[in-house]
């Protein structure tokens, strides 16, 4: 992958992250709103959609590393061939 | 030239660049982490909701006299605390033989609310929140719940309070 396409690509999975991350503050002080007024229903699927939305995120993290490799590997190659 | 092999370059290059668009890589990678933690840090709060409500035991309610029949004329209010002192609630005797009690604590920010006899519903004077009389109900405003209920016993001529539904 070229340099400036892993930055964008890097950029989107960021954008995507941040947004998952808002849905999941959102739904932390949700529950913890019905939790303190005593109603307990929505804590079990909140708990697993969170953990889904933790999952997602870390997904997207290592989609970004693997991007960085492959830039890497691509810039040794080149310097590589320079030399 | 064989340090300059990308398997072969030391960490302290990757992480202190010299190159600009290599620089933006790790900042970048440094922000995702930073994003992917907080996000771990977020899951973690909803366990231990989650914990701390399966731990948590139910609260019991123990049978009070709030008052008797004759404390309150119709269309009459009194006030008392249940099931502790710390829990303001009001009472309505909307018929002759029908009396209904709430907590008093607004469900949006605990402002105390009053009866409102000729509009016929509770109401919360610091932002506007109405409930209904009949079920404690939302009817307007911004208070996300309706008023927890408290369940009252009539024993003879005593009014007695034994629980609150939520």
């Amino acid at each position: 992958m070229k340099p400036q396409r892993g930055i964008t690509a890097i950029d989107g999975a960021i954008a995507l992250i941040a947004v998952l991350l808002i849905i999941q503050m959102w739904l932390l002080t949700a529950t913890l709103e019905a939790y303190l007024a005593g109603h307990p229903e929505p804590i079990l699927p909140a708990a697993i959609i969170s953990g889904l939305i933790f999952m997602a995120c870390a997904g997207l993290f290592f989609l970004i590393h693997r991007i960085d490799a492959d830039v890497k590997t691509r810039e040794g190659r080149d310097e590589s061939s320079l030399h | 030239m064989k340090e300059l092999n990308v398997k072969h370059r030391p960490l302290w290059r990757d992480e202190f660049s010299i190159d600009q668009a290599t620089d933006l890589y790790v900042t970048r990678r440094q922000f995702s982490k930073f994003l992917v933690l907080t996000s771990l840090g977020m899951f973690a709060g909803n366990l231990w909701i989650l914990i701390r409500n399966w731990l948590s035991s139910r609260p019991s309610f123990q049978p009070q006299p709030v008052g008797t029949v004759n404390d309150v004329a119709v269309g009459g209010v009194k006030l008392f605390s249940y099931p502790t002192s710390e829990d303001p609630c009001i009472m309505i005797r909307t018929a002759p033989d029908r009396f209904v009690a709430y907590s008093q604590k607004c469900t949006h920010l605990s402002c105390a609310v009053y009866y409102a006899k000729e509009e016929n519903r509770l109401e919360c004077p610091c932002h506007e929140g109405y409930f209904s009389v009949e079920d404690g109900g939302v009817l307007q405003g911004p208070p996300p719940r309706p008023l927890p209920r408290v369940v009252l016993r009539r024993d003879g001529s005593d009014l007695i309070a034994t629980g609150i539904e939520l």
